[in-house]
């Protein structure tokens, strides 16, 4: 019989505390935006921050006087790195409690199960991640880059002089939709370089995958062949025990660079950076770029988590996706601003051409057509305190092509 | 013969280095030259053609001792930029000098250190080895050494030559005659060049095969890219003679492979042996305390930064009682508040454990934060040895073999030669006789399930140096944990021995001709067909067995 009263008051527990959860006020003077980040699971570790940032914006764009003269009132979701909940939780955000507009998703996973539910349901969805393009939906916005504006300049660069001239190439990847497509699209671009078949080798590994003792020792001998670079589209955190093999196994960054699609500062907080030392990562976006608006950016962040109290509160760093957050949220209120309504349909036509002087030191641009932002490609290598030194970068933003070129069928296929 | 070319061209930097300090050697210790005031200027630029200029400018001059300690200083990112035509460097010692005339400095705060990239290290590393050739330590002559094995032409051939002449180590100057072949391969000399093919082939290096493969290929008008039929002949048995080796340090490799993620798998199964095979308890709380123990390496790493840096790499040894004492402890009071009122409910027993592991995850996330923390390989695990001139076995992977064969040892003297040990039998093979004859279930229970928690947090401390340490560590190990313990056979150590071997083994053998996506996928359906087969798993107990 005790059990059962300790049951039901742990279920009176959950529900007062559920209660809390939902939005205090019902008042319409406010609007409603969606967070649609996984605060629990496997993607935690990179989706938290995302929902802090974005949190943190609204605050700001409400100390500013908010959006029309209405603050903005955040409901924040958790969907639990759980994809079919993704779905559940976007359709709980428009249909329920009718936000304007949701800022989330991750993987390419997570943003495939929301999006019948935007397209259903007319919803706004901006997403902040780098992804393989391959797609282009009118009720979406990417804030994130295409393909060609983060892997094929990284493989670029590993091809040139400085790069390290390499001939010879080992597509590592998670198995997923995003590594998949992206591998697609490089082997093609490759081919186009007069890159050859037998000198690339496409690996893929489970999700979740710790022992890379086989995989490391093919790339070394695959290196052997010639000068050999790496280009891993492996998934946030299997990428510690890979670079962990890699450097007991010997093969230094001078002699086979790895460039990754996927280590940012945030993934580096949790690494013993040692073995990663000289390795690449390509983005849009790097913590140690040096501009006033990135310095006022990442102390604001360093203020907002400390008056928050968030975990490690001292060490926290700022990353691309959490750039692209932070610009999306501020694209969208100059939109709506610019529209005079939250109306979904007419803010997505106010959306194209909306500029914003962004942390990475240019003025970033929504495209006018394909709902993708013109972004600069900078390629930086691992330091030992988890920054990047950019040892390369592209002159000025660059227009995205979600539907890449290198791949046949997509030749007409640009804009909506 | 492109693949040659390649080589050149990669070698380019270090031949430019090469050619200016065998010219420059036998003027070097007269000279006492300096730097130029100037020349490190654009070191600080963005100009890479600029900055790899100035490189090999210094190492034509690396005979000048300030020269070589600028280099090296540059290699190890020490080097400062302060202003124009001042730059400071730290020595080996740790001490700033100024690079012009190696006076003591301090280091001003706008200072910043020379940026480098992976093709600047390739030139400063090509430009000291010609000159680490001659240095009084024979780990770096051995490694300037095997560098040189990637350079070709004469220059490299008269520098090694000259080393080889002065060189007393046994090793030092076997890495210098395969270097000194290297080099000859392209000597005009058919019988130099057959030589050098038959040198290579006795190194058995793979970084040669590319090299000796190139001279036996044939042009589109039938022409070989060897002219010398003896020469294309000892090349040809010299790739023959490295294939052979390579696939011999493959099955090697694969096997070495096996039996460490065997032992992986091992390590993180056995405290599941004991609370699931002994005790029939399905912890799916198991992982979790996987984790306890991985953060409590984490703690103690923290502490030992902390508080005695000068021990910081013992910290592991230190994290193995203290995981221990705190997991058993997590363990004890999960038997006693949960587990105990649910014995002989299965499922209740799932649900319960479930519900804790996800409780004990969040409060992880809430003490430590969702991300995943820092925890480093100690640098007497970092690295490793080379057997078979080229299978490289990791000391971390060593040293988690040798500690899950001492775990496993320290089971079973506890399960076979204690007095607890013979309790935990005796409940496991009849509860209620044993509760008749007057072993205090209750608190055998309770000790056992503290053990085989324990053993788990030991456990979370090894895996702590292979892979990622956060909440959901346990996550990607519970279902390896399970699938192990049952196919083991409940109840018997041995099987949990062979089983995690067993599919270790067979998961790194599939590996290379399936990849490892569909290598995890046959496992699991070979694990259910066997199952199906054998329910009662490798080893059953034998004999009327209770419940």
């Amino acid at each position: 019989m005790k059990r059962r009263l300790l049951l039901k008051q742990l279920a009176a527990a959950g529900l007062l505390s559920l209660t809390a959860w939902t939005p205090a006020t019902w008042a319409a003077d406010t609007i409603k935006v969606g967070i649609l980040h996984s605060l629990s699971g496997t993607m935690a570790i990179s989706e938290t921050s995302l929902k802090d940032v974005a949190l943190m914006t609204i605050d700001e764009i409400n100390a500013n006087g908010g959006v029309l003269g209405k603050k903005l009132e955040p409901v924040v979701v958790d969907p639990a790195s759980n994809w079919p909940l993704f779905a559940e939780k976007a359709r709980q955000l428009l249909a329920q409690d009718k936000v304007s507009v949701v800022f989330g998703a991750w993987t390419s996973v997570s943003r495939k199960s929301v999006l019948p539910v935007f397209k259903e349901l007319n919803g706004l969805l901006f997403y902040p991640v780098q992804y393989e393009g391959e797609e282009l939906e009118r009720n979406v916005f990417y804030t994130g880059a295409a393909p060609n504006q983060q892997a094929i300049p990284a493989v670029e660069y590993l091809m040139s002089e400085d790069g390290g001239g390499a001939t010879r190439f080992v597509l590592l990847g998670t198995d997923y939709v995003y590594p998949r497509t992206t591998n697609k699209i490089l082997r093609a671009f490759l081919h186009s370089k007069g890159v050859k078949d037998s000198d690339i080798e496409e690996v893929y590994t489970p999700f979740g995958h710790a022992d890379y003792q086989t995989i490391v020792a093919n790339i070394k001998r695959f290196a052997a062949g010639g000068r050999t670079a790496v280009v891993s589209t492996i998934n946030g955190d299997s990428n510690v025990p890979f670079y962990k093999e890699l450097g007991n196994a010997g093969l230094k960054a001078t002699d086979v660079p790895v460039v990754a699609f996927s280590v940012g500062e945030e993934e580096l907080r949790g690494v013993d950076t040692k073995p990663l030392v000289g390795h690449l990562a390509a983005w849009n976006y790097f913590e140690s770029i040096k501009n006033p608006v990135n310095d006022a950016f990442i102390a604001k962040w360093k203020a907002y988590a400390k008056a928050k109290n968030l975990p490690n509160a001292d060490t926290v760093v700022t990353n691309d996706p959490m750039e692209a957050t932070y610009v999306g949220i501020h694209m969208w209120k100059q939109a709506v601003e610019q529209a005079g309504t939250t109306d979904v349909d007419k803010v997505i036509d106010a959306m194209g051409g909306q500029k914003f002087q962004a942390p990475n030191g240019f003025t970033m641009e929504m495209d006018k057509t394909n709902h993708h932002l013109h972004k600069p490609v900078y390629i930086g290598e691992i330091r030992e305190d988890g920054q990047f030194n950019v040892v390369w970068k592209t002159p000025g933003p660059i227009r995205a092509q979600p539907w890449s070129p290198y791949l046949p069928g997509n030749e007409n296929k640009q804009g909506l | 013969m492109r693949i040659a070319a390649t080589y050149l061209a990669a070698c380019r930097y270090c031949l430019m280095a090469l050619v200016a300090l065998a010219a420059a050697l036998p003027a070097a210790p007269a000279r006492a030259a300096g730097i130029a005031p100037g020349l490190l200027d654009p070191l600080a630029g963005d100009d890479t053609q600029a900055k790899l200029q100035v490189i090999s400018q210094l190492g034509r001059t690396a005979g000048d001792p300030m020269a070589l300690s600028v280099l090296e200083a540059l290699g190890r990112g020490e080097l400062y930029h302060v202003a124009a035509q001042r730059f400071l460097l730290k020595d080996k010692d740790g001490a700033l000098r100024d690079a012009a005339d190696g006076a003591a400095a301090e280091l001003p705060a706008q200072a910043e250190p020379i940026m480098l990239n992976n093709r600047l290290r390739r030139a400063i590393q090509g430009a000291l080895a010609g000159s680490r050739l001659f240095s009084d330590d024979v780990d770096v002559r051995l490694q300037a050494a095997v560098r040189m094995q990637q350079s070709t032409g004469d220059a490299a051939a008269g520098l090694v030559r000259k080393a080889l002449a002065g060189e007393k180590s046994a090793q030092v100057r076997h890495a210098l005659e395969i270097a000194l072949a290297s080099a000859e391969l392209q000597s005009p000399d058919p019988a130099v060049r057959r030589r050098a093919a038959q040198a290579l082939g006795e190194a058995k290096s793979a970084a040669f095969r590319p090299r000796l493969a190139a001279l036996l290929a044939q042009d589109a008008s039938g022409a070989y890219a060897e002219p010398d039929a003896g020469v294309r002949e000892a090349a040809a048995a010299a790739v023959r003679k490295i294939d052979r080796h390579l696939s011999i340090i493959e099955w090697a490799g694969n096997l070495f492979y096996g039996l460490s993620l065997g032992s992986v798998l091992l390590l993180a199964a056995l405290g599941l042996a004991i609370t699931f095979g002994l005790m029939g308890v399905i912890n799916m709380a198991h992982g979790e305390l996987l984790m306890i123990g991985a953060y409590v390496a984490y703690v103690a790493q923290w502490l030992f930064r902390q508080y005695a840096p000068a021990w910081a790499d013992w910290y592991v040894v230190a994290a193995l009682p203290m995981a221990f004492v705190v997991t058993a402890a997590v363990g004890m009071v999960l038997e006693r508040s949960v587990i105990r009122w649910l014995y002989g409910r299965p499922l209740e027993t799932l649900l319960a454990t479930w519900g804790v592991s996800l409780m004990l995850m969040q409060a992880v996330r809430s003490v430590f934060g969702a991300q995943n923390v820092e925890v480093g390989n100690p640098s007497w695990m970092s690295g490793g040895v080379t057997v078979l001139g080229g299978l490289v076995l990791t000391y971390n992977r060593l040293a988690i073999i040798v500690f899950s064969i001492a775990v496993v040892g320290f089971v079973w003297l506890l399960l076979n030669h204690t007095r607890l040990g013979l309790f935990v039998r005796a409940i496991t093979q009849n509860r209620s006789m044993a509760d008749c004859v007057g072993v205090p279930t209750g608190r055998v229970d309770m000790l056992a399930f503290g053990l085989g928690s324990g053993i788990a947090g030991l456990a979370g401390v090894a895996l702590s140096q292979l892979g990622n340490v956060g909440p959901d560590l346990g996550r990607a190990y519970l279902v390896d944990s399970f699938m192990v313990v049952v196919m083991g056979g409940v109840g018997q150590l041995a099987g949990t021995v062979i089983a995690a071997l067993g599919l270790g083994g067979i998961n790194k053998v599939l590996e290379p001709f399936s990849g490892a996506v569909l290598a995890k996928i046959t496992i699991l359906v070979l694990v259910v067909l066997f199952v199906q087969k054998r329910p009662q798993g490798l080893f059953a107990p034998r004999g009327r067995s209770a419940e």
